[in-house]
């Protein structure tokens, strides 16, 4: 697609869109949006861009394989479940850090689990689609 | 006892799934990886075994919430055994896949979706918690389906398009018996479920729920009459996936059907005839399927088929002899079916066809490597003191005992039809001189340098070990049968395990 505006436009969404995601993601604890969510809202940014752009310029801006997160990601999720069979309590437990961070608030092992969601989606749905745009 | 660590041979999985994925492309690294894996799982496995048989029911309650509102896991004597032959059987075919599957299929994720597929069998047999066991068969099919898919030619399409068509359609209907049941009690744990179902006054209800089980467990383990998606999807991938398909795949739907018409229904008599019928009818059906087969790989799918009616039969009669029988009979299928694909493997190695006709010779060229392969036969038949024999005989035994005559029959006549086919896969594969002449250097197995030939070899010899073990050894078996026979009709220490107050 060879359109000036959309070319600029993604120019700023690409950015505002990660930044998006990210919100979603915090958000997930309690109110609805989570890592899965978050990982597609990632995963769109980067499409917008390949449409603006063509899958080449994407893939050299994103500088390695998406498929790299996939392992990334489900090695935090497995992590963040093991972390409390090693403080002496059963899998996939809630530990807690007992300051809050600013910004975010309070953190537990359940955000690292959603962060590793999110790399999961983000790595899967990119690989998916640009598996497919490369090949039609 | 509450033990975290029971979880370990999932999450070992997990992670090795993890560390093959890192090296997505490095053939040799993922090799050596998957079966260092599996090596410790499988010691892992049978650390398990060990603590289950000296200490009783192990659980872990997930996320640290008490039952029934956590994630249950229990270990009990049955799911410790059938982890640690999944274990064997995953470990032994990861050995033969470093040299029957292509590096093609490796750098498309070959080995990261085995690990996957046994993390899902482990998990189904640890789960305490049947939407957790719905869950747990989900990630079965997937990694199944893609197992089935890798490759991409037409057969193979075709196959596990009729596989993922009739195991959805499975866990659609296990889904619906949950929401049901979940409506009824409230409750998704298996021990709490086995309390609060005696006490629901809507009993019609509670039996749709039954028979739904049943329906969704029976495509999944593939009885008559909703079988018929096993041989046409089976008999297409690589023998390393149809081992594993075969051995064990059938197999979970056949655990789920032991632990659920155990501890949560008790069924009554309607439910009891519609087993001994489907297992008198799976008996039959699967063996007259086998009979005219020319395909080495489509006679055993017929096999596997008829081979599932015994793990029913034992379930039907509904007695603690009978299930010991069933329960010998998994144990003595697992590995022997496993084996039988991983010889199919072989043959195809060494003569480059599936097909009996244009087979044979096999002994004259390799009679020590004939004779291993006999002796899985001989066991699968069920000669007397070999494994397939033990486990027929208290079927056999019980079902005169309860009067169960047509049962009886089909036992008898699914016997006789698996020995006429297996003497006639051994006349024809073995005996017979080839008809047409293969270009045996084009096919393969000679060219493969020795190293690559023992890995091909060795867990066939291996698993040929353990069957014979299972026949010699066979009062061993039996009394493990016999302590999971007890532990399954006796479900009170599984909920108390499962309830027992946090220390």
């Amino acid at each position: 697609m060879n359109s000036i505006i959309l070319r600029t436009a993604s120019n700023y969404l690409l950015p505002m869109l990660i930044l998006f995601s990210v919100f979603v993601l915090l958000r997930g604890h309690y109110e609805p949006g989570g890592g899965f969510v978050g990982g597609l809202v990632a995963a769109i940014a980067f499409v917008l861009h390949s449409f603006a752009h063509g899958l080449k310029e994407t893939r050299r801006f994103l500088r390695i394989h998406p498929g790299v997160f996939i392992p990334i990601g489900l090695s935090l999720s497995l992590i963040s479940a093991v972390v409390p069979m090693f403080a002496g309590q059963s899998l996939m437990t809630g530990l807690w850090f007992n300051e809050p961070v600013p910004v975010i608030g309070l953190i537990g092992s359940a955000l690292f689990f959603e962060l590793g969601v999110y790399f999961v989606v983000f790595g899967v749905t990119l690989s998916m689609l640009f598996t497919i745009t490369e090949s039609v | 006892m509450t033990d975290p660590f029971i979880i370990l041979p999932v999450l070992l999985h997990l992670l090795t799934a993890i560390l093959l994925i890192f090296c997505w492309k490095k053939v040799r690294a993922q090799k050596i990886i998957s079966v260092a894996g599996n090596l410790v799982i499988v010691l892992l496995a049978f650390g398990l075994w060990m603590k289950v048989w000296n200490l009783g029911i192990l659980t872990m309650q997930g996320g640290g919430w008490e039952a029934p509102f956590g994630i249950t896991f229990a270990a009990d004597t049955l799911s410790a055994t059938l982890m640690l032959l999944t274990g064997i059987a995953g470990l032994a075919v990861a050995i033969y896949s470093c040299a029957g599957i292509t590096k093609n299929r490796i750098q498309f994720g070959y080995f990261p979706i085995v690990h996957f597929l046994l993390m899902g069998l482990n998990g189904a047999f640890l789960a305490g918690d049947i939407f957790n066991l719905y869950v747990w068969f989900e990630v079965i099919i997937i990694s199944s389906f893609v197992l089935m898919t890798l490759g991409g030619r037409k057969p193979q399409l075709e196959g596990a398009i009729n596989y993922v068509t009739m195991n959805l359609l499975a866990s659609v209907i296990f889904l619906t018996a949950i929401g049901i049941l979940y409506g009824l009690t409230g409750s998704l744990n298996m021990a709490d479920l086995s309390i609060k179902i005696a006490d629901i006054e809507n009993r019609e209800l509670v039996h749709v729920t039954a028979i739904l089980f049943f329906v969704g467990f029976g495509i999944k383990s593939a009885v008559f009459p909703l079988y018929f998606w096993l041989p046409s999807s089976y008999n297409t991938p690589p023998s390393a996936i149809a081992a594993i398909f075969g051995g064990l795949l059938t197999k979970v739907g056949i655990y789920a059907l032991m632990r659920v018409f155990t501890l949560i229904y008790i069924p009554d008599s309607f439910l009891k005839g519609v087993f001994l019928f489907v297992a008198g009818a799976t008996l039959v059906t699967g063996a007259l399927g086998a009979l005219g087969k020319t395909d080495i790989r489509r006679l055993l799918s017929y096999l596997i088929i008829c081979h599932i009616g015994y793990m029913l039969a034992g379930l039907a009669l509904y007695t603690e002899q009978a299930m010991t029988g069933a329960l010998f009979y998994l144990f003595h299928d697992i590995v022997i079916k496993t084996n039988l694909f991983l010889i199919a493997g072989l043959i195809y190695k060494i003569a480059g066809t599936y097909k009996m006709s244009e087979l044979g010779g096999i002994y004259r060229r390799y009679p020590k490597l004939s004779l291993v392969m006999a002796a899985v036969f001989f066991s699968l038949v069920g000669i007397p003191p070999l494994s397939g024999f033990w486990p027929k005989l208290y079927l056999i035994s019980e079902s005169l005992n309860s009067g169960s005559y047509i049962l009886l029959a089909s036992i008898l006549i699914a016997s006789f039809i698996t020995m006429y086919v297996i003497a006639k896969l051994w006349a024809e594969v073995f005996w017979k001189e080839p008809m047409v002449v293969t270009d045996l250097k084009a096919a393969g197995f000679d060219a493969l340098s020795n190293f690559k030939k023992q890995l091909l070899v060795i867990p066939v010899i291996a698993l040929t070990a353990l069957t014979l073990y299972m026949g010699f050894g066979a009062q061993h078996i039996a009394v493990l049968a016999e302590r999971i026979s007890t532990e399954l009709f006796h479900h009170q220490p599984y909920i108390d395990a499962v309830f027992e107050p946090k220390n």
